[in-house]
């Protein structure tokens, strides 16, 4: 019996719309949803992929209790209700003695963040953080900082640009289905496309024009452009007038920030940057500057990206067609409600708010507590600051190889009395854990629904394709059964999928049959674009753009700080870190497909350079940061600028159970130093001087 | 390629072998053996920008077909209605005569079963109406299947159209 079943993928966090062929509970094949034009039918490597993890014996196949040394591999296979009475039993006992607040839980964000914040809340814990705050906790801030929005409620209109800027945003090894093809799209009909980094990637040899800048470049470079746009009145006059706050201020500010004064620190000539800023503009307002993500990572991070949306906002480009647009939701489209969530029950009040990371309170007032800033967890247990932190909910995500300073987070991770983890793999924190309770894959699995707002918002459901090969759960059962043995039950009413998608649709005249059809509702069949003279609903104090920001002066930061010279290690390389199309951060590098295409991750150095240092492309060479020390293969290339160093992010698994990605390449945060930006939250990845020496 | 072929669009492939990955899958190949590959060249230097290239190798299906003629138990044959050249695999002996034969050494060897193995342009799908999975896959539309004919019917075409409407505007 062959069936089709319409779903949303979950190789990465894109989630993209896909459709899922199934003959007698085998997956035969996973293409694009076609009823999503946007996919254009197909789906990326990782998705074509996930067959091979899906009947993967190397997953977690059951519950696990440790019984050797954390790491050792040894465990007792047990059944669900002893996993769960003994993480019931071992958490009331932490919780007697430090509160339920010395719990952190952590999660790739993902359509069960609503349960995971409600058993958080529900246990009396503050302590919960994303994925996202990781790699885009100051992209978020920025743009909360500027329009009111976060970068998760905005989206480039890529299909209708006509000049896209990216700074390391790697469209084409990102592999996001829609955006890529809009981009294509786009560049097919005359479009240019402005590739920036200090290495070649394949975006960059897409690109019209490619500008290999030295690391750390980009806000000078920046600031530079928006010299010129000024100086030259380049701008968008009448959207400027209209819609921006302080844009006296940023004319006084930029002054000094011409072309050939951000000749040095970008490496890009000032002629060069003169020419980009007089073509982007011709371009305007269907011009994108691409805001994340990847690339660039410094503590400076937050005025970097604040540079980019002043640079969108110069253009006219926000809700623009052809450029950057604010997502719009199920009130736009003329609902009256939105998806009920669990969260908004009434939950005891907390009896201590501190969360351990600070975030939204004294140490990081502007960061976003919706996602936290989990460059803190080590911190926190390390110096039980502000209290102790004795367990981790490390729920799909991995702070041992995600987070930088990998000895650091190891320290801590051995620190802590229980670390729970619900992981598809055996991932590093996993391998570490004292129990898992292993999460079904998403083609075994329904979820709550998504809302998927945008220029034309639906409603998106993931349901299983096929039944658990294994003996595992979805997480929404799994946070039940915690919580019912922790006494706060209540808060999860629901016993199937189908209890919770009609939760979530209990004040909505959409039912659940609505979506059999294509995966998806569609609650507005024309794209919702605000008028852009009158119409912009700005979420900012003011109700405009804020150049000078109301939420960062208000908490005594300054909008418009002076520009900081880069810092120099003579001898040394700036490390970057980065991905590729074949891996989703450190999750997929097991998987039997993707792991035979890209199974190592060497360093990328300048011939140059390389040649100084008498090392040939494939030597052994020893890599060190103030953080660690690791040997590791050399790829000696001319795709790198010579101040950089780069490689791939998600390598050097030392989990005894994944046999394939096993000892295989080095992790990136095993070199990253604990640099970070202290106003948006992120931590600073590439921001780290590593040497380099011959074997 | 029998009556059909691929094609591959060097502008909108980004080399992210979906195509073979979704080929071993679907296809139950082993992990060794590439049926459908991608050849990709670059990213490198050209002009002073980084340029790259690629081009998708299946079996061209040969009109006369080296890997046919060299098989010793007629294990290969031609399907009568449309020219796609597969291996029946219990009459293959394992003798690799094809995987020599054949000038480009596309049949492929599977060491698990000991025998050849080839790319077939996914012909069961061919027969449900759907695209060879490589091409089915790709998630950019680079690689084009069908029968020459209509393929080069709509390459003129859309080359034409496009020079069309730019005489028109300039008219």
């Amino acid at each position: 019996m062959k069936k089709v079943v319409n779903t949303l993928c979950f190789m990465c966090s894109v989630r993209c719309p896909i459709q899922v062929t199934v003959e007698n509970e085998q997956v035969v094949s996973i293409r694009g949803n076609p009823h999503v034009p946007a996919m254009n039918g197909g789906v990326c490597p990782k998705a074509a992929a996930a067959v091979a993890t899906l009947n993967d014996t190397q997953r977690v196949q059951s519950p696990l209790i440790r019984t050797g040394e954390r790491g050792s591999g040894q465990w007792k296979r047990v059944s669900w209700k002893e996993a769960l009475d003994y993480t019931a039993d071992r958490l009331k006992d932490i919780f007697d003695k430090h509160g339920a607040k010395s719990s952190v839980y952590c999660e790739r964000a993902n359509l069960i963040s609503d349960i995971s914040k409600s058993f958080m809340k529900a246990i009396g814990s503050p302590n919960h953080f994303t994925h996202d705050t990781v790699c885009k906790g100051s992209i978020n801030t920025a743009c909360r900082s500027i329009i009111g929005y976060t970068d998760g409620q905005i989206n480039a209109d890529w299909g209708n640009a006509k000049h896209v800027i990216l700074y390391g945003r790697n469209v084409f090894e990102t592999v996001e289905v829609k955006a890529m093809n809009g981009l294509i799209s786009a560049m097919e009909k005359g479009a240019k496309v402005t590739y920036i980094d200090p290495r070649v990637s394949i975006t960059a040899a897409k690109a019209t024009d490619y500008k290999m800048i030295r690391p750390g470049g980009d806000l000078a470079l920046n600031y530079a452009l928006i010299n010129t746009i000024i100086q030259e009145k380049l701008y968008d006059i009448p959207y400027v007038d209209r819609w921006v706050e302080g844009f006296q201020e940023l004319c006084s500010f930029i002054d000094p920030y011409t072309p050939k004064w951000a000749e040095p620190e970008t490496a890009i000539p000032a002629a060069e940057i003169t020419k980009l800023a007089r073509e982007v503009s011709k371009s305007k307002p269907n011009v994108v500057f691409h805001y994340g993500y990847r690339g660039s990572h410094h503590p400076w991070e937050v005025y970097f990206r604040r540079s980019i949306m002043i640079l969108n906002a110069l253009m006219g480009s926000i809700e623009s067609p052809g450029g950057v647009f604010i997502k719009k939701g199920l009130k736009d489209a003329g609902y009256k409600a939105g998806l009920k969530t669990y969260g908004s029950q009434k939950f005891p009040e907390m009896e201590d708010k501190r969360r351990f990371d600070g975030c939204g309170q004294e140490l990081f007032p502007i960061a976003d507590p919706a996602h936290g800033v989990g460059f803190m967890f080590p911190h926190a247990v390390l110096n039980e600051d502000p209290y102790p932190i004795k367990v981790v909910f490390a729920f799909r995500y991995d702070p041992l190889m995600s987070n930088p300073d990998y000895n650091t987070n190891l320290k801590a991770l051995q620190k802590l009395d229980l670390i729970v983890s619900s992981d598809i793999n055996f991932g590093s924190t996993t391998a570490l854990a004292d129990v898992i309770l292993p999460e079904s894959f998403f083609l075994e699995r329904s979820d709550p629904l998504q809302m998927g707002s945008s220029l034309k918002p639906a409603i998106n459901r993931r349901i299983a394709c096929v039944r658990p090969r294994f003996d595992t759960k979805p997480m929404w059962w799994i946070v039940k059964q915690l919580a019912e043995r922790l006494g706060v039950g209540q808060y999860f009413p629901y016993e199937t999928a189908e209890d919770i998608w009609n939760y979530q649709l209990a004040d909505l005249d959409i039912k659940i049959e609505d979506f059999d059809a294509t995966g998806f509702v569609s609650l507005s069949d024309k794209a919702i674009w605000w008028d852009r003279n009158d119409g912009i609903n700005f979420k900012t104090p003011s109700g405009k753009i804020e150049f000078v920001s109301n939420l960062m002066e208000s908490h005594e930061i300054p909008s418009l700080p002076p520009y900081e010279p880069l810092d120099f290690e003579p001898g040394a390389f700036r490390l970057m870190g980065g991905r590729c199309m074949f891996h989703t951060n450190v999750a997929t590098q097991n998987n039997l497909y993707l792991n035979h295409i890209a199974p190592d991750n060497p360093l990328w150095i300048n011939t140059k350079r390389a040649k100084d240092l008498g090392i040939a492309n494939n030597d052994a060479i020893e890599v060190e940061s103030n953080a660690g020390k690791a040997v590791m293969r050399a790829y000696v290339t001319d795709m790198i600028h010579p101040e950089a160093a780069f490689m791939l992010h998600g390598y050097g698994h030392k989990e005894v159970e994944s046999k394939r990605s096993y000892g295989k390449g080095v992790p990136d945060s095993l070199f990253e130093e604990r640099h970070y930006d202290k106003i948006g939250g992120s931590p600073a990845m590439d921001h780290t001087w590593v040497r380099v020496k011959k074997v | 390629m029998g009556d059909y072929i691929i094609t591959t669009n060097q502008d909108r492939c980004i080399a992210c072998h979906a195509c073979e990955i979704a080929c071993q899958s679907e296809n139950k190949v082993p992990l060794e053996a590439t049926l459908g590959k991608i050849v990709v060249l670059g990213p490198k230097m050209v002009n002073g920008a980084p340029r790259m290239t690629s081009a998708f190798i299946p079996c061209f299906h040969c009109e006369n077909a080296w890997c046919m003629e060299a098989c010793p138990t007629e294990a290969i044959r031609r399907r009568e209605k449309d020219g796609l050249v597969y291996i029946v695999d219990s009459l293959c002996v394992g003798c690799k005569a094809c995987i020599m034969a054949c000038p480009w050494h596309i049949p492929q060897w599977n060491a698990e079963s000991g025998k050849a193995i080839k790319c077939d342009l996914c012909m069961n799908r061919i027969d449900e109406g759907k695209q060879p999975a490589c091409v089915a896959v790709c998630p950019t539309n680079a690689l084009q299947f069908g029968r020459p004919e209509t393929i080069s019917n709509t390459t003129r075409e859309r080359y034409a159209y496009g020079l069309l409407e730019k005489n028109l505007k300039a008219a």
